[in-house]
């Protein structure tokens, strides 16, 4: 069913224990939400380009107006109606705005794009560029989510129950500067180029990801229980990476510096026995990227 | 009816006319400014209300770069640069990308939104005057023209080292016909020639490998081809070193050099009514005065060296400078300069190109944002404000970003309400790096320009040292319909409302481009015909046909055949050619 996202449920070797705060990986209990659903109704060929769907542009609207909300198909803009049945009101605000989307979102993409407050919960999968740009609130797919789920986003929660394709967290073709701030979880897996350009705010994978994982970061953490493929921290000159699984293939501008029983990373609180590398320092001599690998799964290192 | 207009109980500056903000009405009947209408004309014009409200030219960029293969390598390397900038298609206008490097048609629309009816690219390598010419065709509503790079060319560097002046008037002349271009460009003198090997020139009298000639005779050179040849345009002078710390030395020597050249433009015009002399009167145009004007050893020493300069500006009568302003943010340098492209890669680490254009001349571009944060930019971004209010006469300064090296032409607003209000800086230096105020001397200046001064740095300025003002720059009789109302009530000018300057700037009332209203509020409403303007200059046949032999027997050396070099009319929106140099 999910055309867009490819990877197969490896089975997770994890020597690590993360002890995570409690809460901290759950948008922030709202009060009284106003409740905006949105129920497909029919298959959509053509993908959509639907970054109305935010609790932003949902609020101060009845159910009617939401369903006048424009989306592109292609070259043409339809009413939101046309493919979705919409029950309930927005909220007074973004904030009391809780929008549930009963079933597959997979060929609907921007959703919650530059969503600065309120939830979005995406019963099924998300299209590419899910909480693209997301500046605060809190968004759960329960399936998987297409490629560049929270590029260059700012702050709030983006949950992804399933896995992830390439780029999530990433920067724009050509930008130098990817996720800011916010969270990132992912339960699953993620492809390639995850958190590229990374400045700052986290991204936590319970599964593997594929290549390049942290290109160019500069600052933020990003946590992979899993493995790593190759390129890990490639061109990095900030941040810290931590893989809990084996990298296949070591990026060669790395240097040990120590051993390390612990990491702590704001809430964030890793136990276990870390080999620390600083780099990449095949572009600059003056990089201060911190990647950790658990030491028990990485002996060659 | 077509192109006539009345643009009635403005407040009117109009510098070349020396009108300095009297309620008067402006008339333009088939495209021109007239003296009246008649009563019957004038039932059929469209009258434009602009009473308490400033009513300027159209706004003249001499120095912009928005056209040709550099610009089109900036938008293709740059994808992040267009996704969050998008103009939807309407009935009339085009859809539309792009920030510090949009595309033809957004940039034909923003710099009519903002009131300018009038650009010149500032540097086309010959080998790309058709793809350049191109553009300019696709580019909507700007009248057009642009600059021939010369500095570096193989046949000039072999006729200035020979001392053979008259053939290389002659190969210059037949460049600008051949290209359809309008004046010289010369970018890093010699310098450019030696990046062919990895290297660069760093004293005016250095001669560069193989052709064993200076900056200095190749500066010298091509000013004495400009006036023999009579061009419309002073030497546009791109000078050595550019964006080194101590820059400013090599800058104030190199405009020494054309210190007593007598200006000479020959051009057979029809010139609309002025009360100040329209012909130019300087030897030597430097371009983007800012990045020539660095004092000090390194980057952890260099200050403004920008004083110095205005002082002998402010001595001398030959030099009028652009000011290159760095207004903060995006910016995407792109540049005829290799050797210095490649600098600034090792300064930024951003992703870059080079190239090498042939037997020409080179090029280069990178990314490039501009910081309050950095001790350099916010240097940079005094020192660019100080080009303007430190020379006296702003009949020597002309207001430009070198769109988009400093900054997007988009960015114009600002450093018009910089130079008008001092709250506006204060408010900026508080913003910036200290380095800012401890550097520069901007500090120290509570100089802020008149209405009348920025018409003369927009409007009346560019156009009279490019040679435009025979037909831009003047509401004089005469003079192209190009008009543009800010609504600004010159009676109730607050510079401490800079807010409501910015507004005004940002969105011209009205765009009229020759009599036609072209954007209301920013909003286009409609697209007249433009015009690419350029020099056809006279030579004789004979100097012509012996320069032609030396160019046929080397050009085995070019990647294409002599046939296809010429850029024919085709390429050109109406092409304007300007007489230079006819033998009455």
């Amino acid at each position: 069913m999910t055309e867009g996202v490819l990877i197969n449920e490896n089975e997770v070797e994890s020597k690590l224990e993360a002890v995570i705060k409690p809460g901290s990986f759950t948008g922030e209990n709202a009060g009284e939400m106003a409740e905006v659903i949105l129920i497909p109704k029919k298959a959509i060929d053509i993908k959509l380009e639907a970054d109305v769907i935010t609790p932003d542009s949902f609020a101060g609207k009845s159910a009617e107006e939401i369903g006048k909300l424009s989306v592109w198909q292609g070259p043409k803009t339809y009413p939101l109606s046309e493919f979705f049945e919409v029950t309930g009101n927005g909220g007074s605000s973004a904030a009391e705005t809780l929008i549930r989307i009963k079933g597959d979102a997979m060929r609907i993409k921007r959703i919650g794009e530059s969503m600065s407050a309120g939830k979005i919960e995406i019963e099924g999968s998300a299209g590419m560029h899910v909480g693209t740009g997301m500046k605060g609130g809190e968004l759960v797919v329960y399936g998987d989510a297409d490629s560049w789920a929270g590029m260059e986003m700012t702050g709030g929660l983006l949950h992804i129950k399933g896995n992830a394709g390439d780029h999530v967290g990433c920067a724009y073709r050509g930008k130098w500067h990817g996720m800011k701030g916010g969270r990132i979880v992912i339960e699953g897996s993620a492809r390639h180029q995850l958190g590229g350009g990374m400045d700052g705010g986290e991204i936590l994978v319970e599964g593997d990801v594929k290549s390049f994982c942290g290109i160019r970061q500069n600052g933020g953490l990003i946590f992979v229980k899993g493995s790593a493929l190759r390129g890990v921290g490639a061109e990095m000159a900030g941040g810290t990476i931590v893989i809990g699984g084996k990298i296949e293939r070591f990026s060669p501008g790395f240097e040990f510096v120590s051993m390390e029983n612990s990491i702590t990373s704001g809430e964030v609180e890793l136990i276990g026995e870390f080999k620390k590398f600083t780099g990449d320092y095949a572009i600059s001599k003056r990089a201060k990227g911190a990647l950790y690998v658990v030491a028990d799964t990485n002996p060659e290192l | 009816m077509a192109g006539t207009i009345a643009v009635k109980n403005g407040y009117v500056f109009d510098p070349l006319n020396e009108i300095n903000g009297e309620i008067m009405d402006i008339f333009i009947k088939d495209g021109k400014v007239v003296r009246e209408l008649s009563t019957a004309e004038l039932k059929n014009a469209k009258v434009i209300d602009a009473s308490g409200m400033t009513v300027m030219p159209g706004g003249v960029d001499s120095h912009s770069h928005v056209a040709g293969a550099k610009v089109n390598a900036g938008r293709s390397m740059r994808p992040e640069d267009h996704y969050k900038t998008n103009l939807q298609k309407t009935s009339l206008t085009h859809s539309g990308s792009g920030y510090t490097v949009p595309s033809v048609y957004k940039q034909g629309y923003d710099y009519a939104a903002m009131g300018y009816t009038t650009v010149f690219e500032a540097a086309i390598p010959p080998l790309e005057a058709r793809h350049t010419h191109e553009e300019m065709r696709a580019t909507p509503l700007l009248d057009m023209g642009g600059y021939l790079i010369l500095g570096n060319n193989f046949f000039l560097m072999r006729y200035l080292h020979d001392g053979d002046i008259e053939k290389a008037a002659a190969y210059v002349a037949w460049m600008m016909k051949t290209h359809k271009s309008y004046g010289i460009k010369c970018v890093n003198p010699a310098g450019v020639e030696n990046w062919g090997w990895g290297k660069n020139v760093h004293s005016l009298d250095e001669a560069n490998i193989h052709f064993e000639v200076t900056p200095r005779e190749t500066i010298k050179g091509l000013s004495e081809v400009n006036e023999l040849l009579g061009l419309p345009v002073p030497l546009h002078l791109h000078a050595n070193n550019l964006g080194h710390p101590g820059c400013y030395e090599i800058t104030k020597d190199s405009l020494k050099i054309l210190d007593g050249v007598k200006p000479r433009q020959d051009m057979d015009v029809e010139w609309a009514e002025t009360k100040i002399d329209p012909s130019r009167n300087r030897s030597v145009y430097l371009a983007h005065l800012m990045f020539n004007s660095f004092a000090g050893t390194t980057w952890g020493d260099c200050e403004s060296g920008v004083k110095d300069i205005a002082e002998y500006i402010n001595n001398k009568d030959h030099v009028v400078i652009d000011s290159g302003c760095t207004p903060f943010g995006e910016a995407t340098v792109m540049t005829g300069d290799g050797p210095a492209i490649q600098d600034m890669y090792k300064l930024t680490g951003n992703k870059w190109s080079n190239t090498d254009v042939e037997m020409e001349g080179g090029s280069g571009v990178i990314p490039f944002t501009y910081f309050k944060a950095n001790p350099v930019h916010s240097l940079q971004w005094a020192m660019g404000l100080e080009c303007l209010l430190l020379i006296n006469d702003p009949w020597k300064t002309i207001m430009t970003t070198d769109s988009p090296n400093g900054g997007p032409f988009t960015k114009y607003p600002e450093v018009m309400t910089w130079i008008m209000s001092e709250a506006f800086r204060k408010q900026t230096f508080s913003e910036c790096h200290k380095w800012a105020n401890d550097r520069s001397e901007l500090g120290g200046i509570n100089r802020e320009l008149s209405l009348y001064d920025l018409a003369i740095l927009t409007r009346a300025n560019p156009a009279k040292t490019i040679g435009m003002a025979h037909r831009k720059g003047s509401l004089g009789v005469g003079a192209d319909g190009d008009v543009t109302v800010y609504n600004i009530n010159p009676q109730q000018l607050d510079t401490n409302n800079y807010e409501a300057l910015l507004q005004a700037f940002r969105k011209a009332e009205y765009t009229v481009k020759g009599g036609e209203i072209v954007a209301v509020k920013g909003d286009i409403v409609s697209l007249p015909e433009k015009r690419t303007y350029y020099s056809d200059v006279h030579v004789e046949d004979e100097r012509e046909k012996e320069m032609l032999a030396d160019v046929k027997e080397w050009f085995r050396y070019y990647t294409l055949g002599f046939a296809n070099y010429p850029t024919p009319e085709k390429y050109l929106q109406n092409p304007t050619p300007i007489k230079i140099n006819v033998v009455r």
